[in-house]
């Protein structure tokens, strides 16, 4: 059996009329803006929430990350907050605040806190759930009537996936990270390539990585279409959760190890579909478009509509206009106006290492707005005892309150105009950085310093070379 | 909650793959605790542009106002889980949607507002984009039970061709169950049950 059938048979609570299954989620996360409705329409319904020992929130997508005393300026952004506060409050919910010293981006302090374990349901009313999906748990991003299902009956109706396997193999290059085998697959499956799978991730690549690293491939799992993807436990899982706070502890985490294990897919476990990605081929991956899809490696020009057909030409027509980049140039040596180090695919204390590992000792390009935006505080904390901070402020990049920010700009961080940014958050639509014209470029970390720094795009290996 | 077999309504044709939910509503738009007022800014930022560049969008053309049925192509609703996205397209007026392929979270959202969301086969769908764009008082039929989508316009022949959506989302819209809460519920014994059997909400207790 696959992980995914393990742990899907283990929540199933039963066959509804309708032919969905009732799933239990063992991990309810809820946030600022899609639970607000859901407990109206509790209210409205005079039902309450079944499991608030099974229920955390945090406030992450409209946060200021410069000043944070409350009120907030934006008064619109401190009614969401105080909404939260009072739902939670009248639900018994636990709600990590901006003065917990454990606020952060929802699926970075899950991970973090040791609250995302192994064999667990886990939802959010968020479509990067799946980033959680990295300890070997079923991760759904739903929707604010499923919020309001799951804060009910602490259970989801929903239909089993088809599991597809991807296996990376090979070994990556210096300066090639997990960022550019995720964008890789996207651009190798497609945008809708995985409607209908869960995406489980293995192969000699994957089995190397560090959790940090699993959790930013299994955060674009959904930027490929699948709704959930997943890694199957084993040492490095464990070893990270070893000691975390909300971990099992002591004789107890023991137990649960050995569980964990077990849940792994079996070795002569049947998959729907396997693709086999060559991991040492993986280029510095750079989008040039308007979907994560669209991507090249940075040695690459930017494609010619002549290679698409139809429709997908008509789609690369309007995306390159719209980027205003021309076929055929390439696309390193573009210029980029801000630069975005942040979010829930590339805001962990490892992705900060990796991005000042590039800008120690060098400086924004003249014109370059830099901002370094860690997913929690957390890792804000953390990257402070390294000193990170003022490696990255020496260089003149702003280090800014943790939230999602720029990554959608919900908050006052946002792009204005045309501007072109270089971002290591997870989507390029047209407008997701707050300016309806704005272009975003995404990348790993480590590229987007470069950027920074070169005003352009351009490929890091050759600034890590400078450094050997 | 009603039953809902069958959708019938002008139609509204919208062009492209992988239209986004960033793009149906952007996010500086989910800076509230409801869901109201929400159509008005539905495609704000594509409406903006097409207007800048001389053009019309669809939403704002005045032959395509109180359309029902809005006719997309592939992977319509990708990108972020934000119900607001249905929600405003259903206040605005849509009442079901037809197209190549949608995301599954959208697709899942709209359900659950009784907005069905059907595929049919692509040369079907962009003939069906075709007819709505040259008689835009043409009207579509779509019918859950029987599968079919019939497009008349005037007094010419329809047209009719097969749509389909998964059986259950077809029973739940059918029966009117799409708001799936009340059968959560139905059997609380059955999930303190399956709750009880998870090691991990029994801290792992030994043996
Ligand atoms: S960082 Fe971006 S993608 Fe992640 S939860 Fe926040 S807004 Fe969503």
């Amino acid at each position: 059996m696959t992980l995914f059938e393990k742990v899907w048979n283990a929540h199933r609570v039963r066959v509804l009329p309708s032919g969905q299954t009732q799933l239990f989620v063992g991990l309810h996360l809820i946030h600022e803006v899609t639970s607000p409705q859901a407990f109206e329409m509790l209210r409205l319904h005079g039902l309450s929430v079944r499991r608030p020992d099974r229920t955390i929130a945090t406030v992450d997508h409209i946060v200021p990350t410069g000043r944070q005393a409350r009120p907030f300026g934006d008064t619109l952004a401190e009614a969401m907050l105080a909404a939260l506060e009072r739902n939670c409050a009248a639900s018994g919910i636990e709600l990590l605040g901006l003065d917990s010293g454990r606020q952060g981006i929802v699926h970075v302090i899950g991970p973090e806190l040791g609250l995302t374990q192994p064999g667990m349901t886990i939802a959010c009313g968020d479509s990067h759930t799946s980033t959680h999906g990295a300890f070997g748990a079923l991760a759904f991003g739903i929707g604010t009537s499923q919020v309001r299902d799951v804060l009910a009956s602490q259970t989801l109706a929903i239909e089993p996936l088809a599991v597809r396997r991807i296996e990376v193999t090979g070994t990556l290059a210096p300066g090639v990270y997990a960022k550019d085998v995720i964008l890789t697959i996207i651009r190798t499956l497609g945008v809708n390539g995985g409607v209908g799978y869960a995406y489980e991730y293995g192969g000699a690549v994957i089995d190397r990585m560090s959790m940090e690293e699993r959790m930013t491939v299994c955060n674009m799992s959904i930027e490929g279409g699948a709704r959930i993807g997943y890694v199957n436990p084993d040492d490095t899982t464990i070893a990270w959760l070893r000691g975390r706070e909300r971990a099992p502890q002591g004789a107890a985490f023991e137990r649960a190890a050995a569980w964990w294990r077990s849940l792994a897919s079996d070795p002569g476990a049947v998959y729907d579909d396997r693709v086999v990605i060559d991991g040492s081929a993986i280029e510095p991956t750079v989008t040039w478009g308007t979907h994560p899809g669209q991507s090249v490696g940075v040695g690459e020009p930017v494609p010619s509509p002549d290679h698409g057909r139809g429709e997908r030409a008509q789609e690369m027509t309007d995306a390159l206009s719209f980027m205003g980049l021309e076929p055929g140039r390439p696309i390193a040596g573009t210029r980029v106006d801000v630069a975005f180090i942040g979010s829930c695919t590339n805001g962990r204390l490892s992705d900060l290492r990796e991005a000042a590992m590039v800008a120690r000792g060098r400086h924004v390009a003249p014109g370059v707005r830099a901002l370094v935006v860690p997913g929690s505080q957390q890792v804000a904390a953390a990257a402070e005892g390294e000193g990170l901070h003022d490696v990255f402020r020496e260089a003149g990049f702003e280090w800014r309150g943790a939230g999602c920010s720029m990554c959608l700009a919900m908050n006052e961080d946002r792009l204005s105009g045309r501007e072109v940014c270089a971002s290591s958050s997870n989507r390029n639509f047209r407008g997701r950085q707050g300016s309806p014209t704005g272009r975003t470029l995404l990348m790993s970390p480590a590229m987007v310093a470069a950027a920074a720094v070169a005003g352009e795009v351009t490929d890091v290996r050759r600034l890590l070379e400078a450094r050997a | 909650m009603s039953a809902i077999t069958t959708v019938s309504g002008r139609m509204l044709p919208l062009a492209g793959p992988n239209i986004d939910t960033d793009r149906i509503i952007p996010a500086r738009f989910l800076r509230t605790v409801s869901f109201e007022g929400l159509e008005a800014h539905v495609f704000e930022d594509d409406r903006a542009a097409a207007k800048t560049a001389g053009d019309e969008h669809p939403f704002d053309a005045a032959r395509f106002a109180g359309a029902a049925v809005l006719v997309v192509n592939a992977n319509f609703g990708c990108g972020s889980s934000r119900e607001h996205a249905p929600q405003a397209l259903y206040r605005w007026g849509i009442r079901a949607v037809v197209g190549e392929s949608f995301s599954e979270i959208f697709f899942g959202n709209a359900v659950m507002l009784g907005m069905p969301c059907v595929t049919a086969a692509p040369a079907d769908v962009r003939a069906l984009q075709d007819l709505a764009a040259a008689s835009p008082q043409a009207v579509a039929t779509i019918d859950l039970t029987r599968g079919i989508c019939d497009a008349r316009a005037g007094s010419a022949p329809s047209s009719s061709f097969a749509i389909s959506l998964p059986g259950t989302a077809r029973e739940a819209l059918t029966t009117g169950a799409w708001n799936a809460t009340a059968a959560l519920l139905s059997d609380q014994d059955a999930i303190d049950r399956v709750a009880e059997g998870l090691p991990y909400l029994s801290g792992f207790r030994a043996g």
